[in-house]
């Protein structure tokens, strides 16, 4: 398949279901509207009700709260994800006496947190921030755990026998090696950062893509929560974007899968 | 002989303890010396040990009785003086090939800028000149290995230990880096341990054949000086007559313990 034709069949896609969506809202099918409007809205409103936020300018503050929620807990997360997985790694005995706390903390449904965190930081961004970065530091954690441990026991002796000391070691084998690991699940550590800043605003703030659906929903505004959910897969979309570009740039040294090796 | 002993292993035995509390002797007494640029090749059947051996050597494995001496002086920790090219792909695959080749020299705190053209060069006489900015899984398992090569011989050690080097590697690539290998090796003649499975490679490589027999707790149970006329080409010397004589006479002894080392894996089978 062409790009052109990909291209256009996923457009099509996009097409067709905004039309069904539109006729059956506003066209009776043997005199009964099949999605009541008060229900599913309609693609027009939602559409007007998405121009009017970006004529208005209102939706780029709450975007720009968004936004600087999911990079705060994607930077603390993986800091903090790097720094202990790379801890534990090198230590198994700390790894042993941890492991079952790890577990546990990471089993926990992280939703619940939100209320605790909302109340320990109050309800402006570092709430949020928190709720991120609870489910990015897994994510890097026990990616970079991995890395670490992964590490071929021939390239490691080579790096020996090639003279390197310990902190050489570090710097040139089992860094690259942790690194590789964690952006290898930047795609989903980021998702997960942008994840709690909505969900977190969702359950209490006062700014954010989050609160704009929670507020709309509040009133029974359906359009405005579908137009907050249009707004929110845009910028996640793009975001996703902006990753893969990182990615290819740092991953180069990466077989990709077509090479038929890992 | 006058010349220096670079490696010597003395009565060196090897054992690991398994999961299960036994003892597994995995070399049992072996002696062996390589001299100041001597090339000395070890065969034996798999799982015969030879490998261990090598690592012994390295510094990578500490022998469980008997000594290792690098020129004359106990080994403690590992051979600083050895050059280690392994089975596996050992070069550091975040690394284009031109800085796996460098990295020899760069932890040697040599500058950068200074160890890139070294690292250029060393690629250009294994021939990948125009590979330098490749990965390593750019690169195909011949060209990997002699990124390997220049990486260990521009630390330029005094020592070359090599573990089935071109083990993976398909039968003409092994031919054509054999014959790389002594172009390389005749500039400089290091000391050359060199582990194969393959008699033929080993002949037609090397100075002295050692041979290995089956495991476990296995020994050295023959010592072939080849005298063959150097420089040689791989292609070539497996025509003459002597080469014959040699494949001949050693093999009559590998045989056997080719054979045992067959039944010996079969009946662990059988056992698990």
């Amino acid at each position: 398949m062409s790009r052109v034709t990909l291209l256009a069949l996923q457009v099509l896609v996009a097409v067709v279901c905004i039309v069904l969506w539109q006729f059956f809202s506003t066209v009776p099918v043997f005199g009964k509207i099949l999605l009541p409007p008060f229900f599913f809205s309609n693609p027009v409103d939602v559409f007007s009700q998405i121009v009017k936020w970006f004529a208005t300018g209102v939706i780029w503050k709450h975007l720009a709260i968004t936004l600087w929620e999911s990079i705060l807990a994607f930077v603390i997360g993986s800091v903090g994800g790097v720094l202990v997985g790379f801890w534990f790694a090198r230590q198994p005995r700390v790894a042993a006496v941890f492991d079952p706390y790890v577990k546990m903390a990471n089993a926990l449904p992280r939703v619940v947190l939100a209320p605790i965190f909302a109340l320990w930081l109050g309800l402006g961004i570092w709430s949020k921030v928190a709720l991120g970065v609870t489910l990015v530091f897994f994510i890097v954690f026990f990616n970079v755990y991995q890395g670490v441990k992964e590490v071929s026991r021939t390239v490691l002796d080579n790096g020996r026998m090639l003279g390197m000391s310990e902190r050489q070691l570090m710097q040139h084998v089992y860094w690259p090696s942790a690194l590789s690991w964690m952006f290898s699940s930047l795609h989903t550590s980021v998702g997960f950062a942008v994840v709690g800043a909505v969900v977190g605003e969702y359950l209490g703030s006062a700014a954010g893509l989050g609160y704009l659906i929670q507020q709309a929903e509040g009133v029974f505004d359906v359009a405005g929560v579908f137009a907050g959910m249009f707004v929110l897969s845009a910028f996640v979309i793009l975001i996703d974007f902006g990753v893969t570009l990182v990615e290819r740039r740092l991953l180069v040294w990466r077989p990709t899968a077509s090479d038929g090796r890992g | 002989m006058s010349t220096p002993t670079a490696v010597a292993l003395e009565d060196a035995k090897v054992a690991f303890r398994l999961g299960d509390g036994r003892v597994y002797t995995a070399v049992e007494k072996a002696h062996l010396t390589v001299a100041q640029g001597e090339f000395v090749a070890i065969v034996g059947p798999t799982g015969c040990g030879k490998s261990t051996l090598l690592n012994v050597a390295a510094g990578l494995l500490k022998p469980a009785d008997g000594s290792v001496k690098i020129f004359d002086r106990p080994l403690a920790g590992l051979n600083r003086d050895a050059g280690y090219l392994f089975q596996a792909d050992a070069l550091f695959p975040w690394k284009t090939a031109l800085d796996n080749v460098a990295i020899g020299l760069e932890i040697r705190g040599t500058p950068r800028a200074e160890a890139l053209p070294r690292a250029q060069k060393w690629l250009t006489s294994v021939g990948l000149g125009a590979f330098a900015n490749r990965y390593p899984h750019m690169l195909s398992g011949g060209q990997r290995k002699r990124v390997a090569l220049a990486q260990v011989l521009i630390r330029d050690p005094k020592i070359l230990l090599m573990d089935e080097p071109f083990g993976p590697l398909d039968a003409q690539t092994r031919q054509v880096m054999g014959n790389l290998l002594l172009d390389l090796w005749n500039a400089d003649r290091k000391a050359v341990l060199f582990v194969t499975h393959d008699l033929e490679e080993a002949i037609a490589l090397a100075d002295r054949v050692v041979i290995m027999s089956a495991g476990p707790s296995s020994r050295i149970i023959g010592d072939w000086r080849v005298t063959l006329p150097r420089p040689r080409d791989i292609f070539e010397v497996r025509l003459d007559k002597e080469f014959h004589a040699l494949h001949r006479e050693i093999w009559s002894v590998l045989k056997d313990e080719v054979m045992k080392g067959y039944a010996q894996s079969t009946q662990a089978v059988e056992a698990v």
